[in-house]
């Protein structure tokens, strides 16, 4: 890893002023992704800007009608969170089943969510429960913020301060873990909100996205026989090493039923 | 330019100076002669270098010493009693023989530790789930598992 400056920015508006103002900066939140990346070289930013000692970003709440997680909580807290079992399970289930334990202890929604890996959970968990990522600038909704393998809306001197996710009627979150890493080889949120219905998906294409066919079918009858026949066109997905796009596609039709199944 | 850095490691006060890059586990090895911490496999999959911050595990390698400052760190030389007195999970590991080559048992012994402050009584499904950050080459896990549901019920007893 080459060496950089590292800052521990005061407040929020630190960060972003540094964010600005110095050469090549890079927020570290947690970590998980950004070190191993610099580890490896594939990044070499001039300096580090650390949110860690920046108590209001940590935390989560409901609030009305939804859960709101700020942007520094690591995926531990909300898996382990009684409000959010309670509220929203599902956002739950996928923080508790993100990568292992100790990645679970340091690891944060916000740098997750920045990242905009095309494996990682919380993109599908944000874009399926109709979030909206709150920065330090103005309120993204989730559906205009993934934008594509690791690019997103935030422009510069953003900083992301909460996520902020709608309750559904019903979600339920289905993935097929990569045995190893623990990554979405392909990971399915459905969600359902009174009569509309949301189908978001990871790990398959090179950004998350949601499937309207399905969202229809599940509108007119929000039941497992309504999608189970549903074929996603190959075209679009990621073949690699792992599996072909070909089997990413038959994996979305298996998992989306699968999370329905859960459901009714 | 160097970094000073201050944390508690196993209850005592340590300070040093380091380049901003430095690994929390580097520091711990390196400046801090502990070398009970391992490094497997450097990209946060192995979980030899698991160490706790704080009363959590987390893994050492993949967390730079700056981020540290002020917190509290156990290492596997701080589990056992000041007259030697192994930790429970310790205990466990050697009863159970949970190790065979001993390279990964420090990350495990920790994690061991962590899953049993998290989750008193887990079943051994959970056992098993929960060590998935934690690889061992030789063993096949059976002792290990073992050692950590059987410290586990010790820890249990001790705390009620």
């Amino acid at each position: 890893m080459h060496n950089f400056n590292y800052h521990r920015a005061a407040d929020v508006a630190d960060a972003s002023g540094k964010l600005t103002s110095l050469e090549d900066p890079k927020i570290l939140a947690g970590g998980m992704t950004l070190l191993p990346t610099l580890k490896n070289r594939l990044a070499a930013p001039s300096d580090l800007i650390d949110l860690a000692a920046i108590a209001d970003l940590k935390g989560v709440s409901v609030e009305g009608d939804e859960v709101v997680v700020r942007a520094m909580t690591p995926h531990a807290v909300v898996a382990a969170s009684a409000e959010v079992q309670k509220a929203l399970p599902a956002l739950a289930q996928l923080a508790g089943n993100i990568g292992d334990p100790a990645v679970r202890h340091r690891g944060t929604i916000g740098g997750s969510v920045a990242n905009s890996d095309p494996a990682a959970d919380y993109p599908a968990g944000c874009v399926g429960l109709d979030a909206t990522i709150v920065t330090n600038k103005r309120k993204i909704a989730a559906d205009d913020f993934f934008l594509g393998l690791f690019e997103t809306a935030l422009e510069e001197g953003e900083v992301i301060t909460s996520v902020r996710f709608k309750i559904p009627t019903r979600a339920h979150y289905m993935k097929f873990r990569h045995p190893a890493s623990g990554y979405a080889v392909v990971g399915v949120m459905v969600a359902q909100y009174g009569s509309k219905a949301r189908v978001a998906v990871t790990g398959a294409g090179p950004c998350v996205f949601r499937l309207s066919e399905m969202e229809a079918a599940l509108e007119k009858s929000f039941a497992p026989s309504s999608i189970a026949n549903i074929k996603v066109s190959a075209e679009q997905l990621m073949g690699d090493i792992h599996c072909s796009a070909e089997y990413r596609a038959h994996l979305i039709t298996v998992y989306a039923r699968r999370a329905v199944e859960a459901m009714v | 330019m160097d970094i000073e850095v201050k944390m508690t490691v196993n209850g005592k006060a340590v300070s040093g100076k380091v380049e901003a890059r430095t690994l929390l586990v580097q520091f711990i090895r390196e400046h801090l002669r502990m070398t009970g911490t391992h490094v497997g496999c450097d990209t946060t999959q192995c979980g030899c270098c698991v160490v706790h911050v704080d009363g959590v595990a987390m893994k050492s390698c993949t967390m730079l010493a700056v981020q540290a400052e002020g917190k509290a760190i156990t290492t596997i030389e701080g589990l056992a009693g000041p007259d030697g007195e192994l930790h429970p999970m310790q205990q466990a590991f050697r009863d159970h023989h949970g190790l065979q080559c001993g390279f990964c048992t420090p990350g495990m012994v920790m994690m061991g530790v962590d899953i049993a402050n998290r989750l008193p009584g887990a079943d051994e499904k959970t056992v098993r789930h929960q060590l998935e950050g934690n690889i061992c080459r030789c063993t096949g896990y059976q002792g290990i598992v073992e050692a950590i549901m059987d410290a586990s019920a010790v820890m249990n007893a001790a705390r009620s």
